[in-house]
């Protein structure tokens, strides 16, 4: 079952590269130091450490002070916004956007209610953001401007240079989650306005519970972990060494890949959503296609509820999501959508397809042979299916 | 994931009873895809005897929305109108082995539906509004009082549980306050049943001595009325006791929140009430100044 899934689920986790996991073995084997140490044992494990920071740094045009090695993509963020919030006590007002992850959004609804004052950027029907908008809402008092590079429901991609220029014009500063945009798409930092990027491991083909946070060089930030002195003490904790040099393996990878995610994976993805539109009636994709990521595409199939259609497609082995109530645990569907005006009635059937560089040809015929017949059986029961 | 059942599964798969019926005898709709599922049920009835010899459904909606609605028309198959209205939305889901809390309300839509199509087979108008009363929750169109009638008919005590069954403050969350009111209500007026209670209320001792009930009260405040108060960055302190009237101040996020009297009595005082006596009494700092 597990080796026969067709994994087009890359947006929620990534399969660990078989290069990374050789990566880590020594590491949770015989390789137990802890770096922090004297003698030469664990010592050695912090070149190691620093190889893995410079991989990374690589990846996102960074100098390897600037990487912060954390536990996930939600600390990176949490530890952006909480930094710059109590190093600079007397702005209370944040900006950030509709559609960004739970990790950024419940943090500011926290936020919130602790007396600070947010903005929300409303996002239009293809899912882009309005720099006017910004413009508008960015006061003197605004601490910190949070937007995602790229989003994880439509795979989105926002013009995160000319936000920055707007952030950096009214002396704020700049955090950028890149966790989906990380390994998919060129990120330059040396000739960027971002002051803080996000990047979770799993979803580059590390494995979960390893992040990192980009501080640019001069950036004032308080640490959010408190307690030892490592990453010169910018983040506490004893280093997660497995993770942290299987991480700076999938930059390396990820360094070496992002021509075939632009080509190959994008081809792919192309070719499954151009089939599914042209062989399924009623069905349409969320998210503007002038500039999105190369693995993505989220599409609605009108008169029928997403978790059932994921339920059919888990038969065939087939992994994908949906942005519908049902499959989230809520009532309502995804926030991404609803912000983007999409009728709930389509945002209910709506399926994310999300490819990588370990998906096949293959595997898109097996989803576009078997997906008509899904989709037909369910609008045979649905009572909102058009008579012929 | 949702952990489904394998009779879930099943009808999910393999849905008995779908599809469209020419000219059938009643017609019942229920939800909209606006709320995330939908039903329509049509049955055939043997006029001589009022037996549905056949029932057909149509549904829109998730896994658990099939199941419940292909269980229910197997159900009822053979019943008389009279049986089918005494179904009760728990039979369905027993029917298939149980459903995920969560999916609670897939099982009171298929009650719903059988309702509304025998309602249309006796020719009786349901005018949603004005007989089903006051709207409730906007997001989900959810009366008070079809609130009432679940809360009774599956013995649901928390507003989380109504969620769970009606959808009522699954959206914006406007009215959750709303449905702990009329959840207060109901088992205030009715009686609970009996295993409820001991499961639902701790031990409430008949007398308390005075020491007794200062700590039961500092005990609720700390166990259920703080943690509450907390996650919408408020807070609260006892201020003083005198007999059964306590005196409280709300700090933080809750003390300049425009329904703070309304959340010392509706909320503070009802679960002083519930844990602690009946007659406890719950006033603002402010009035101890008199």
């Amino acid at each position: 079952m597990i080796n026969k899934a067709i994994y087009v689920d890359n947006n929620a986790t990534t399969p660990i590269a078989p290069e990374v996991y050789q990566e880590m073995i020594p590491y949770l084997t015989e390789l137990y130091g802890n770096p922090s140490s004297i003698h030469t044992f664990g010592g050695q494990l912090a070149s190691k450490i620093d190889e893995a920071r410079q991989k990374i740094a690589n990846l996102i045009g960074a100098l390897p002070t600037e990487i912060v090695f954390t536990s996930c993509g939600t600390e990176s963020d949490n530890a952006a916004i909480m930094g710059i919030l109590s190093s600079n006590p007397s702005k209370k007002h944040i900006i950030t956007t509709k559609v960004e992850h739970p990790a950024i959004l419940n943090l500011c609804q926290t936020l919130e209610k602790n007396g600070y004052d947010v903005t929300y950027l409303s996002v239009d029907r293809k899912g882009y953001l309005n720099p006017d908008e910004l413009q508008k809402a960015i006061r003197p008092d605004t601490a910190i401007v949070s937007v995602m590079y790229a989003n994880n429901e439509t795979g989105v991609i926002f013009p995160i240079e000319e936000i920055g220029k707007i952030v950096k014009s009214k002396g704020s500063m700049f955090h950028v989650d890149a966790v989906q945009a990380a390994g998919k798409i060129p990120i330059n930092l040396s000739k960027s306005s971002i002051d803080l990027l996000s990047i979770s491991g799993h979803k580059l083909h590390a494995p979960k519970g390893v992040g990192i946070l980009y501080i640019r060089r001069g950036t004032m930030i308080r640490p959010f972990v408190i307690g030892g002195h490592q990453e010169r003490g910018r983040r506490a904790g004893t280093e997660n060494v497995a993770s942290i040099c299987a991480l700076g393996k999938a930059a390396e990878l990820a360094c070496a890949n992002i021509t075939e995610e632009n080509t190959r994976v994008k081809k792919m993805r192309d070719r499954l959503e151009k089939n599914i539109l042209e062989n399924i009636g009623y069905t349409f994709v969320n998210g503007g296609s002038e500039s999105r990521l190369p693995n993505t595409t989220n599409i609605s199939f009108e008169f029928i509820e997403g978790e059932s259609i994921l339920l059919l497609l888990d038969k065939f082995g087939i992994c994908a999501s949906s942005g519908s109530a049902c499959t989230s645990g809520s009532l309502q569907p995804s926030h991404v959508l609803r912000a983007m005006g999409v009728p709930f009635t389509a945002a209910h059937g709506s399926i994310r397809f999300s490819l990588s560089r370990y998906n096949t040809e293959e595997q898109i015929d097996k989803i576009i042979e078997v997906l008509p017949g899904i989709i037909k059986k369910l609008r045979a029961i649905s009572p909102y299916t058009p008579k012929k | 994931m949702w952990s489904y059942t394998d009779k879930v599964l099943d009808h999910f798969h393999n849905p008995r009873n779908y599809g469209e019926m020419e000219n059938p005898d009643a017609t019942g709709e229920v939800g909209s895809m606006a709320c995330g599922d939908a039903l329509r049920l049509t049955l055939k009835i043997d006029k001589s005897n009022n037996k549905i010899i056949d029932a057909k459904f149509q549904t829109f909606g998730c896994g658990s929305a099939i199941a419940s609605s292909s269980a229910m028309t197997e159900i009822i198959k053979g019943m008389t109108l009279d049986e089918a209205m005494k179904l009760t939305n728990a039979e369905i889901s027993k029917f298939l082995g149980g459903l995920p809390p969560e999916k609670m309300h897939c099982s009171v839509m298929g009650k719903e539906a059988l309702e509304a199509a025998i309602a249309n087979y006796r020719g009786i108008k349901i005018e949603k509004e004005e007989e089903e009363g006051r709207l409730v929750c906007r997001c989900f169109g959810v009366t008070e009082d079809k609130i009432r009638k679940l809360a009774l008919e599956n013995n649901l005590h928390d507003v989380q549980d109504i969620t769970n069954y009606t959808k009522a403050g699954g959206g914006c969350g406007a009215c959750l306050q709303d449905i702990q009111d009329i959840l207060n209500d109901v088992w205030k007026t009715k009686k609970a049943p009996v295993e409820a209670v001991s499961e639902k209320t701790p031990d409430k001792p008949k007398k308390l001595t005075t020491v007794q009930k200062v700590k039961l009260i500092e005990e609720t405040l700390e166990k259920v009325i703080r943690p509450s108060l907390n996650q919408d960055g408020g807070d609260i302190d006892l201020v003083d006791i005198d007999g059964n009237k306590v005196y409280v101040k709300l700090r933080g996020m809750c003390s300049h929140c425009p329904s703070s009297s309304f959340t010392i009595k509706s909320f503070v005082e009802t679960k002083l009430k519930e844990f602690v006596s009946n007659d406890i009494e719950v006033f603002p700092e402010e009035q101890t100044n008199d």
